[in-house]
This record gives C-alpha cells, structure tokens and sequence, in this order.
C-alpha cells in the first residue's frame, strides 16, 4: 500500500539571513583585532530545516576534526575559512549543544596547560620506568 | 553526605580531562542560558566549587518531574551533577527505604544544617493530612521541619510551585505550594508540568557554580529560563502576525504549520524555554509537533477555561454547564463530562468525526 506525500510550505522564523549577517561581521573583526565569536545555535528560535540551511550555505571546508571527551565533539571547518561548526555530543551520542565560532581555531581543540601538565607527570613516569 | 573535595579534583580522580571540563562547561552554560562568554567564568567558578548537600522531597505528585530528570539528555554530565551534589535523600530514587532512608535525611540536615539545598516535587495538602505522608509523618510537618536548616528551596514542578493539578478546581486536598506555606528562606519556583529537563539541571549548576540564586522573575522563576514567552520565541509566529491560523487539527493550516492559536495555544500567556530548548534531546516541543502549549509553567493552567480553547475566547461554556449541573444536581465539570461521552459515543457508533467545535455547540 502507498501514500501520497504532500511537499508542504515550510515554516520559516527570517533568522537564517540575520544570523549569517552576524558571522560576516564577526569574521571581520576576527582579521580586524582577532576578537573571536560563538554563537549558540540552541539560543535562537529555528524552524525545523533552517538549521540544516545554515549549514549548507556554509558548505563544507577543509578540515573536521573529531574529539572524544566525556562522549564525542565533532569539530568542522566550514567552506568560510575562520567559520567553524562546533557539535558536542554526551556518551550516548545526544546532542548537548551547537555553535557557530568564528576564530582561527576553536579553543576546545587546543591542548590545554593543566593536561600538559599531567602529561609531563605521564613523561616522567614514562622515561623512568624505560 | 556533602564532599570536601572540590569538583575538579573528583573530575580529575575520574580521568576527566581539562579538555572534557571545558566541554562539559560550554554545554553547562548553554544548559543555563548563559551566552558562550560566561564559559570562562563557569569554569573558574567550578573549579572552586564544593558539593553541596541536597535532600529531595516528593509530596502529592505523579512523580513526572524526577522522571524528567533522570531522563536529562545528558546522562554523563548528569552523572556528574549527581556526583556534584551529593543526593542525600530521595525517597523515590534511593535503595534504601523506612527507616535507615529517614535516618539518611536526618543525618544529612544535621551535618549540613544551614547548608543544603532542599528539593521539592508535589503540592502539600493542607486539609486531611492523610491524603500524603511519608514515613507516617505528613508533608506538611516534613517540609516545615526540613526547611528550617535549608539554605535554600526548590519547587520543581507545577504542583510545588503553584499547587499544580492537584490545586485544580475543587482542589479536594487543599494542595499548596511550598511558597504558600514557607516564607523565611529564598525559593527557587521551577514550574512545568514537568518542567524541561535540563531546566532543573540548569537551576542546580547555577547554585553550584556560582552559589547563588539565579535572577528570579516576579513567580519566583529563574530569568534565565522563564524569561521570555513561548509566543515570542515561537518559530511559528510569522504565520500569526500574517494572521494563518490552523482552524482543525487535520485542515490544510495545519499540516502547512500555521499557528495553534485557534486550536487552544496558550504560548501568548506562557514563559517557559520550551520554544528554545526543546524537549527530548532537543527534537522538538508541543507547537513544533502540532499542539497548542497548555501553559504548563504558568499557575492554575488547569483552570484555564480548556486546553482547546483559545485564548480570545470567554469562558461561556464552564457557566452553562454550572447552570445544567445546578438543575440537575451534579458537578459542573461532571455535566459537561457527561454531554462529551454522549455525543462520543453516538460519534463512534456512527463513525463520525468530532470536533472541537462539536463540544461547544452541544455545551
């Protein structure tokens, strides 16, 4: 048995143009004076599909990174050089929360002092023990 | 009982990453509605942070509102509140029952006497006390008793902060909320029915990052979450500005999306961050799934003249039906009952379609 499926007007809030305004201005102040910017998606009211049409008018870029702490993060340049798509995920894969961040790069993916310093503490355990 | 350690000491006995706490931080601060700016200051203030002790208290309630909270969408950082914050006593959740749980509770306000956070769910009655007690001692007497040493309440859900269904017309239990009854220690209201997951969650991290109680709005509601109005954040309010309403729940409006209002929608009366935060992982809430919002942050939304009524209409029908029910003796709420299953039955032999509609023209 079939059912015919009507393609409806889709619902829309007008906050998909604004918001892509607000990226452009925060990549200029990032070449500017290298303010960074990040934007949580969860703040703002969006149809079902605008969220999706964000992303794809950001398109895809060169890099997408993936960390595993405390559950994944997916961690995607997109086809903005400077506009990264930031999701991180809990253990069993939920969506906490998203993020447009408009930085160089995102600080989640930088190695931060405080486990450098247990890694040092790893080191020295390492060499003198070898 | 409440723990010296602080937070990122039990994080880091547990592996957890400075990376991992960063991220758990992020996502803390959007769980609490606070812009992305305030991760740093989360993070210095979690460091810091002690784990307070907490003693849950469920009255007269369905138990809806622990359900929403063991089912927060994030199980691992909830593993972590729950480790943060030390849940000395729950009569639900807890193995331990009679006896040995009401020594835990006492022990813990002893200790901690001053300093613990106490929870509520349910309303207290006020008439019979038999209609809810724990432990044969009635709710009443234990949320005196275990205010008294509390730093500070929170009503999670309707029934505690306004009296909920239970407080519905008649109200045959005389339910009250908790602020109906405590006026000497700062309460937290955190409405809903239940209320979001991570709302609770939220409330609890603001008081343990930052030790305070959140901004409050004139209900007793944190800003942060009850602030603003469904119908504001509504993404179904272009179609009411251009006035595109859905008449039934199967028309062409409907299916295309239009606004609720006509269908019942209380979103223009009603704060909550369901329109924003979602429900269920964040996949949708009431309006976005094709139900009007009852207003289930908001007190006595059961006595809001019907779910399915709209907001712009009187309340004629409750006044009709009094009338009936004064002439024939019974409730009024029971003779509209009791029109309804008429005109439901004689629908289903029939195998008509009722509507909205059809109930209030037979009211």
């Amino acid at each position: 048995m079939t059912f015919p499926v009507e393609v409806m007007a889709e619902p829309w809030t007008g906050n998909v143009q604004p918001l892509l305004h607000e990226v452009y201005h925060a990549l200029k102040r990032l070449l500017e004076s290298g303010e960074v910017t990040v934007i949580d998606l969860r703040a703002l009211p969006l149809a079902p599909g605008e969220e999706a049409k964000i992303e794809e008018k950001l398109g895809k870029g060169e890099v997408h990174a993936r960390i595993d702490a405390l559950g994944p993060s997916e961690i995607v340049e997109t086809g903005i050089a400077g506009v990264w798509l930031v999701t991180h995920y809990n253990a069993e894969e939920e969506i906490l929360g998203r993020y447009i961040e408009i930085c160089r790069i995102p600080a989640i993916l930088e190695s931060q002092d405080q486990d450098i310093e247990y890694g040092m503490d790893d080191m020295e355990a390492l060499l003198e023990t070898r | 009982m409440a723990n010296d350690k602080s937070l990122i000491e039990i994080l880091k006995n547990r592996g957890v990453s400075r990376r991992a706490f960063l991220k758990f931080c992020t996502t803390t601060a959007s769980m609490m509605a606070l812009p992305p700016s305030m991760v740093p200051a989360i993070a210095s203030a979690l460091e810091k942070a002690r784990r307070p002790s907490v003693i849950w208290l469920s009255f007269q309630e369905c138990t809806g509102c622990t359900e929403s909270l063991t089912r927060s969408h994030t199980p691992t950082i909830e593993g972590l509140i729950f480790d943060a914050i030390s849940l000395d006593y729950h009569h639900t959740l807890q193995a331990a029952s009679g006896d040995a749980a009401e020594h835990a509770r006492e022990e813990a306000m002893k200790e901690n006497y001053g300093n613990y956070l106490l929870v509520v769910d349910g309303s207290i009655p006020l008439d019979n006390p038999g209609y809810s007690t724990i432990a044969g001692i009635s709710n009443l007497d234990m949320l005196k008793e275990t205010a008294k040493g509390a730093a500070a309440i929170v009503s999670v859900g309707s029934c505690a902060a306004f009296g909920g269904l239970p407080h519905a017309n008649p109200n045959p239990t005389g339910a009250a909320s908790v602020s109906d009854i405590i006026t000497d220690k700062p309460i937290i209201n955190v409405p809903g029915c239940p209320p979001i997951p991570v709302v609770i969650t939220g409330v609890f991290l603001h008081y343990l990052t930052l030790g305070t109680i959140p901004e409050l709005d004139e209900l007793g509601r944190p800003k942060a979450f009850f602030g603003q109005n469904i119908h504001d954040r509504c993404y179904r309010r272009p179609f009411y500005e251009r006035g595109q309403f859905a008449e039934t729940f199967d028309d062409e409006g409907a299916k295309a999306g239009w606004c609720l209002y006509k269908l019942g929608c209380k979103g223009p009366v009603t704060y909550n961050a369901c329109a924003t935060v979602k429900w269920n992982q964040g996949t949708s809430f009431p309006i976005e799934s094709g139900h009007g919002c009852l207003g289930c942050s908001e007190p006595n939304f059961w006595d809001m003249g019907g779910f399915y009524r709209a907001l712009s209409e009187p309340i004629l029908d409750v006044h009709r039906a009094a009338g009936i029910a004064a002439a024939v003796g019974a409730g009024a709420g029971l003779a509209v009952g009791v029109v309804n299953q008429m005109k439901k039955k004689r629908a289903q032999s029939k195998h008509e379609t009722v509507t909205v509609d059809d109930f209030k023209e037979e009211a």
